[in-house]
């Protein structure tokens, strides 16, 4: 069990430097086994180059940067298009990158949900379901490292907090640890442990409870409006699928939203 | 049977046309996905350049002609790193200026007479059993390093960003591609010329589009259209004496044509005979 404590990736005092000017500078990110990390900032960041630097894409010209031996990344790209002359069903999308077997497709389609979308062409898919697959083919050769860039942007409420329930799901039955990018605190997911709130530099990290009231994030987020500066929680535990069924935090579904048995039942998740 | 005499000739270019289908057919798939026709393109005007150099200081076009090829596709990535202009306009700036300088220095060399128009649509009906072994060797190994390199080329065509973050270096499988173009260009610009090898490796590609659910059947199937369009073109140009490399690539565009028109008008004309045959039933017994 020791080694679950290994860092996944460790940057120390990192920056990356192009055309005589630094993309990011002292960044100092530390990824564990089942941990959740929040990379937000505005446009231009540098949200994206830390990400790489973590994913090791791209090289550090200065600091530390450690990552685990045989270190399995799982991307979810914030946007895809994919163009219409190429033939590409969802059991195929998922042999993307390395080869599976047809088991891990099964059960990875059946993690998010899309079984009966196998043989779907991803072309024809909604948006929605779109990123449940994307999502399946990051996990689907089982990685250490799941990276999600801006997973819920443009994705309604539901699916929103259907996307979100997943990410822990799968977070809590592989114990992947997960990197999410994000433009905006709102939408941070509420189970993340530590949000790295990044401008250029890292100007404050932390619980999201802890960054939120960071004067640092205040001046880069404005303090305009006091609404938005509570920290968007993800108190739904079921989300109301087409057919009229409700489904529950622990994937149960049922007829109605409170059947008497659904109560704080989390299979045994605990909060560290 | 004794439609037509064959002789050695024809073999040889109904071989070289199969073999050249064959290695072409993922590579215009790929083409295809990526948008790249117009690359294929200026690559082939390059291959009239590397002919023309051949010929003015006497070297085998085997080494001319991939040479400036592929050192067209280097110039090529080195101008793409100037943002100033858009890679449209490099690659038209390179296309006519390698295809000018082509020309101009065919005509200096002219004493030799050299044929132009071989040059610009090809001449299958030349092919010596060296090209033959040139095809069949080098478009081997050039389809070897296709399938083996397929799940990458996939991969980088559908989202590099996916492919670098999960460790596949686009770049280096983009780099790949070119080059692999531009043999299979140097290859093929002896058949079908400069101005129709674009033609021979995508119509085949865009023929099988609608057959097809994966991007592997697509490229077996384009491989086989490929095929199909070779030997059609080149019994269509024997029998009607028209030029081979155009009659190949004239048999390809019909086949494209006939499998994305015509089934749609024939699955609507079969709606509509359903409906009179129905009507007919109630009159008289169809015997």
């Amino acid at each position: 069990m020791a080694r679950d404590n290994i860092d996944l990736i460790n940057l120390e005092n990192a920056g990356v430097r192009r055309d005589n000017r630094w993309l990011v500078r002292g960044i100092d990110l530390r990824i564990r086994k089942g941990e959740i990390v929040t990379i937000i900032g505005p446009n231009g960041a540098g949200k994206s180059t830390t990400a790489k630097l973590a994913v090791g894409t791209i090289r550090a010209d200065e600091g530390c940067v450690q990552r685990q031996a045989g270190l399995r990344v799982g991307y979810v790209p914030q946007k895809l298009h994919i163009d219409p002359a190429l033939p590409m069903r969802v059991d195929r999308l998922l042999d993307l990158t390395a080869k599976v077997s047809l088991d891990q497709k099964k059960q990875a389609l059946d993690a998010v949900g899309a079984p009966h979308l196998a043989t779907a062409f991803v072309q024809d898919l909604s948006g929605g379901e779109f990123q449940r697959i994307l999502l399946a083919r990051a996990m689907v050769r089982r990685p250490n490292l799941l990276v999600l860039d801006e997973p819920v942007q443009g994705v309604d409420f539901a699916s929103e907090a259907m996307l979100y329930n997943l990410i822990r799901q799968i977070r809590d039955s592989t114990g992947c640890g997960v990197l999410m990018i994000s433009h905006d605190l709102h939408i941070v997911m509420a189970d993340t442990d530590t949000v790295l709130c990044l401008n250029g530099h890292i100007c404050c990290s932390g619980s999201p409870d802890s960054v939120v009231s960071n004067p640092e994030y205040l001046r880069l987020f404005g303090a305009h409006d006091t609404a938005a500066l509570a920290v968007y929680r993800h108190d739904h535990d079921h989300i109301h699928l087409p057919d009229g069924t409700v489904q529950h935090a622990d994937g149960s579904i049922s007829e109605s939203c409170h059947p008497d048995k659904h109560e704080h039942n989390r299979d045994g998740h605990d909060h560290v | 049977m004794g439609m037509i005499m064959f002789d050695d000739f024809f073999i040889r270019a109904l071989f070289a046309g199969i073999g050249l289908a064959v290695v072409v057919g993922p590579l215009g798939c790929l083409i295809i996905w990526r948008k790249m026709a117009f690359f294929g393109d200026t690559l082939a005007h390059a291959a009239l350049l590397g002919i023309a150099l051949a010929i003015l200081i006497d070297v085998s076009s085997l080494i001319a002609v991939p040479f400036v090829t592929l050192a067209s596709c280097v110039a090529m990535m080195i101008a793409k790193r100037t943002p100033s202009l858009s890679s449209d306009t490099i690659l038209a700036i390179l296309a006519h200026s390698t295809l000018a300088l082509g020309l101009v220095l065919v005509s200096v060399t002219g004493g030799r007479n050299v044929d132009v128009n071989g040059l610009l649509f090809g001449d299958i009906l030349a092919v010596d059993t060296n090209d033959l072994l040139v095809i069949y060797a080098g478009g081997g190994a050039i389809l070897a390093i296709v399938i083996w390199q397929w799940r990458r080329l996939v991969a980088a065509t559908l989202s590099p960003e996916i492919a670098e973050a999960e460790g596949l270096s686009p770049q280096r499988t983009e780099w790949l591609f070119m080059m692999l173009i531009a043999l299979v260009v140097s290859i093929a610009v002896k058949l079908v010329g400069v101005l129709l090898i674009t033609a021979l490796m995508i119509i085949p590609a865009a023929a099988a589009r609608r057959l097809v659910t994966s991007p592997e059947m697509m490229a077996v199937l384009a491989s086989i259209l490929g095929v199909v369009g070779v030997i059609a073109g080149l019994y269509g140009s024997a029998e009607f004496d028209t030029p081979s490399g155009p009659s190949i690539i004239l048999a390809g565009a019909l086949l494209l044509l006939g499998l994305t028109v015509v089934p749609r008008r024939l699955s609507a004309a079969n709606d509509s005979t359903a409906h009179h045959h129905h009507h007919d039933e109630a009159g008289h017994d169809p015997k």
